[in-house]
């Protein structure tokens, strides 16, 4: 038949000649090829010893910020529950009362602070939501749990360990 | 017979059954170990430093695995498969010689299980009863893809044991003998090996010898993707280990085989000339020849990850049409040297 477009190529199947009849030249070029193979560094990554540094904005465990006295940031405003699109953040607000002007900046602080690992998405908007700099995504990734109420984060697994005062620990001595 | 020579004897085969046994443990995980540096990956590492416990867990896991015979299943049959298959494995390692002779005192100890002077007839018989196992395994399993496998694998080594028979009566006509030990003694030093004088022999015999153990490119026996499990489909548990564990023996004694009959067993360059006494060049040559058994291993394994697998129309071309007229031709061509020269040197 004529070709239309003038592009058709017909192929040939050239007949195959002794050495390519015989295979073994090729056998022993495939053998080459396994042994350079065998020789080459390897790429694994042998986890949880050996474990590849995460990219500078990765977005992965979320954590509540300690200002420069090592006061929780938060305010419970409520901004971050809000903005979040998975609905994975709960808090429960308290009133700072008289004595407690170390531990929280604000009047009001968050009582219970809940985040389901499992809902969250990692889309990092409570981040930008904040307006007290309180939350950031600056953790490693959510590590594996049998149950599902343990991906249920409280203020115990995302509130900084409290801060230490270098400056402090050096004049102290 | 004196009780020494029987205790001797005794201790040799349990040394070499428990060799046998280690090697084609550890094989599994080199086959691994091979799998993964040819494919850029490591292989089982986590068991032990450098995966060296990985036979073990492997074996442990298939002892508590769930045992299943088929209810259609002849029983009997479906047990004695994987048996043979081991046993036959295991036997085939009694007349090779692993190395000379020990003097002790004033004994001779010879490093060979049985001296028979028909070794390799020897041989031939426990490789062509090997497949036994594999076709009572397939049959008595009562499953349509066990069958196949069965079948391809009869067919498989009665066909690829012509040319391995062929490949080695022109190694006979060069040798002169039947005898493991006569034809290993005989390739002293480096150029005596008989691989020298029968390239053509050995590599037809090296074909055979894939395809007489189910080894890539010639496993079509059990393989996975046209067949599930080929013959040992409805096998788990230790008779599937054992399978595979046959397998390696397999592997073993077959390249304990190509050592001895062409890469001069345990014989070693200037063996005579470095000025040891017997014992010490008797035990390096054991050391040499289990160098080369590990090598051939090695060259089992790495043929494995680099070749695709046969179809079975190519299969049957290249036993009957390729390997068998080529064996005969090389046959011509050993007694056309021979006569020549007999007349002319």
């Amino acid at each position: 038949m004529q070709s239309l477009s003038n592009r058709k190529k017909v192929l040939v199947q050239k007949p195959m000649n002794f050495w390519e009849r015989i295979y073994l030249p090729a056998i022993f070029k495939g053998l080459g090829i396994t042994l350079r193979h065998f020789f080459m560094r390897k790429n694994t990554v042998r986890y949880p010893e050996e474990k590849r540094p995460y990219a500078k904005n990765f977005r992965g465990l979320h954590s509540l910020k300690r200002d420069e006295h090592g006061r929780e940031r938060c305010t419970a405003c409520g901004l971050c529950a809000l903005s979040c699109p998975a609905e994975a953040i709960t808090m429960i607000s308290a009133e700072r009362q008289a004595g407690e002007e170390h531990l929280y900046r604000e009047e009001k602080y968050a009582a219970v602070y809940e985040i389901n690992m499992l809902r969250c998405i990692f889309c990092g908007l409570c981040e930008e939501a904040c307006p007290k700099e309180a939350i950031y995504l600056d953790g490693p990734h959510v590590p594996p749990e049998y149950l599902r109420k343990d991906f249920i984060y409280g203020k115990d697994k995302l509130v900084e360990k409290p801060f230490i005062n270098v400056a402090n620990l050096t004049s102290n001595n | 017979m004196e009780l020494a020579f029987v205790l001797e004897k005794f201790i040799l085969i349990v040394v070499v059954f428990v060799i046998t046994l280690l090697i084609a443990m550890y094989s599994t995980l080199a086959e691994r170990k091979v799998a993964g540096f040819m494919q850029d990956r490591f292989g089982p590492e986590r068991a032990g430093p450098f995966g060296i416990l990985q036979p073990l867990c492997d074996g442990a896991k298939f002892f508590f695995k769930e045992e299943i015979i088929p209810a259609g299943a002849h029983r009997p049959l479906f047990v004695l498969g994987p048996t043979l298959a081991i046993i036959t494995a295991c036997i085939g390692s009694a007349v090779i010689p692993w190395g000379q002779s020990l003097t002790m005192g004033d004994r001779i100890i010879e490093l060979q299980v049985a001296d028979v002077n028909v070794g390799i007839l020897y041989i031939f018989g426990v490789v062509a009863l090997g497949v036994y196992g594999i076709m009572l395994g397939g049959w008595a399993s009562n499953n349509k893809f066990s069958l196949m496998g069965a079948i391809r694998a009869a067919s498989q080594s009665i066909s690829y044991e012509l040319g391995m028979g062929l490949s080695i009566i022109a190694l006979l006509m060069v040798t002169q003998s039947l005898s493991l030990k006569d034809i290993v003694a005989q390739q002293e030093g480096f150029v005596n090996w008989n691989i020298w004088g029968q390239p053509i022999g050995f590599l037809i015999f090296l074909v055979c010898a894939f395809a007489e153990t189910n080894r890539v490119p010639f496993d079509l026996p059990e393989c996975e993707t046209e067949l599930v499990g080929g013959y040992h489909t409805e096998y788990s548990s230790m008779k599937l280990g054992l399978y595979m564990f046959s397998e390696y023996i397999n592997m073993f004694v077959s390249s304990a085989l190509m050592a001895a009959l062409y890469f001069g067993g345990y014989n070693f360059p200037f063996m005579y000339d470095l000025g040891l006494s017997q014992n010490w060049i008797t035990i390096i040559g054991v050391f040499v020849f289990f160098l080369k058994i590990i090598g051939f291993i090695f060259f089992f394994m790495w043929i494995r990850w680099t070749l695709p697998r046969f179809r079975y129309d190519q299969l049957m071309n290249l036993g009957w049409k390729m390997l068998i007229p080529l064996a005969l031709a090389n046959i011509a061509l050993t007694g056309v040297f021979i006569i020549l020269k007999d007349k002319f040197f």
